[in-house]
């Protein structure tokens, strides 16, 4: 498992124009991060025999819900906290070092300060994309359609040939075709922090983050620009 | 207030204060290597778009018999200031048919009661945009 720095939870709040100190304009997103509690801390097994996850990681949760929205496994989570964690929408487990661990406890709220984050740093955010449906190729995976004259003959956003003739028979696996597009998971990396407001517990974020307003996106320091030890 | 609208406001400078016809002058900040200056470009306003902190409006002139148009962001920190020349006396708020114009058909009437004749007055209260509000002229 590779190890990655702390990550929070947060929203998006919408899109708008943002200028620098040097005047340069930025389509940016702004991202309402946290603050989210930690509901639970997964630990290493000590022993063969021990129950523990037998992993290090952090489960930490976004926004308060109802008590009556509460599942069984929640409810066991909760319980386990001891009444210092309340019930949470947006939930996620992030693996972290023994070291991360060990500077946070239970209960304990992480705001946009704990990820030592500055302007200019480069972030990944995950989300839920927006559903789109059921989607032909063309829109789906970008292909060309077919000519809208020349005797095109009721065939213009078809996909073409799947395959091949007797041998192999089948359809290769893998073939991209029409079906269902967006609302899924969706990492967008290598975003650039314009600017940080921590007093606001929001990022304003170079470029578009997955999902639509007040959707649910998890904010990381970027894996790629930040190399691993 | 939501945080989205916060960081909005923060970027808005000042409301407009021109309107599409007028003759302006639009001092923009030039960065060279690491030297600034200023740079004017003067034109009619032949359109205002209008949106919060993404407004931005459009200025049209003439360059050597050649018709130049910028877009200027209103709320950029490179427009450094704009200054209204005069008024035109116009009755549309895009004035697209400019560019069909040439010379004498492309001029623009005075604006009765207009911030022209007030600035003949004081100049310098020209110089701070944000100040001035050209009192407009209800015909």
């Amino acid at each position: 498992m590779k190890e990655r720095k702390l990550g929070i939870l947060g929203k998006k709040l919408g899109m708008t124009q943002f200028f620098d100190d040097k005047g340069v304009c930025y389509g940016v997103t702004v991202v309402q991060t946290g603050p989210c509690t930690v509901l639970k801390k997964c630990t290493k097994a000590k022993t063969k025999n021990d129950k523990t996850d037998g992993y290090t990681a952090l489960q930490l949760g976004f926004e308060q819900k109802p008590e009556r929205k509460v599942s069984k496994p929640e409810e066991g989570v909760l319980k386990a906290a001891g009444g210092k964690a309340k019930a949470r929408r947006y939930v996620v487990e992030l693996r972290v070092s023994e070291e991360t661990l060990a500077k946070f406890e239970v209960g304990q709220e992480i705001t946009l300060k704990d990820l030592g984050l500055k302007a200019g740093d480069y972030i990944d955010v995950t989300g839920i994309s927006k559903g789109k449906g059921f989607q032909g190729v063309m829109r789906r995976h970008n292909f060309a359609g077919f000519p809208a004259t020349h005797g095109t003959h009721e065939y213009f956003r078809h996909p073409g040939s799947i395959g091949n003739r007797k041998w192999p028979g089948r359809v290769m696996k893998g073939r991209r075709m029409p079906g269902h597009m967006g609302d899924r998971k969706v990492t967008v990396q290598n975003l650039k922090v314009v600017q940080l407001r921590e007093d606001d517990g929001a990022l304003l974020v170079a470029g578009a983050v997955p999902g639509h307003k007040n959707a649910y996106v998890m904010v990381r320091p970027a894996i790629k620009s930040n190399p691993l030890p | 207030m939501n945080i989205l609208e916060k960081v909005e406001k923060e970027q808005t400078r000042h409301g407009l204060s021109f309107r599409a016809g007028d003759q302006v002058r639009v001092h923009v900040k030039i960065v060279e290597g690491d030297k600034e200056r200023i740079q004017v470009f003067e034109g009619v306003v032949i359109a205002l778009h209008r949106g919060g902190n993404r407004a931005s409006f459009t200025v049209r002139k003439v360059s050597y018999g050649v018709g130049v148009e910028r877009i200027f962001p209103v709320h950029s920190p490179s427009v450094d200031k704009v200054e209204v020349v005069s008024s035109g006396r116009v009755r549309r708020g895009r004035l697209y048919y400019l560019r069909d114009r040439a010379g004498k058909a492309a001029r623009l009437k005075e604006r009765e009661g207009t911030v022209a004749e007030t600035a003949a007055a004081a100049p310098a209260a020209m110089a701070d945009a944000a100040a001035v509000s050209p009192p407009i002229a209800e015909a």
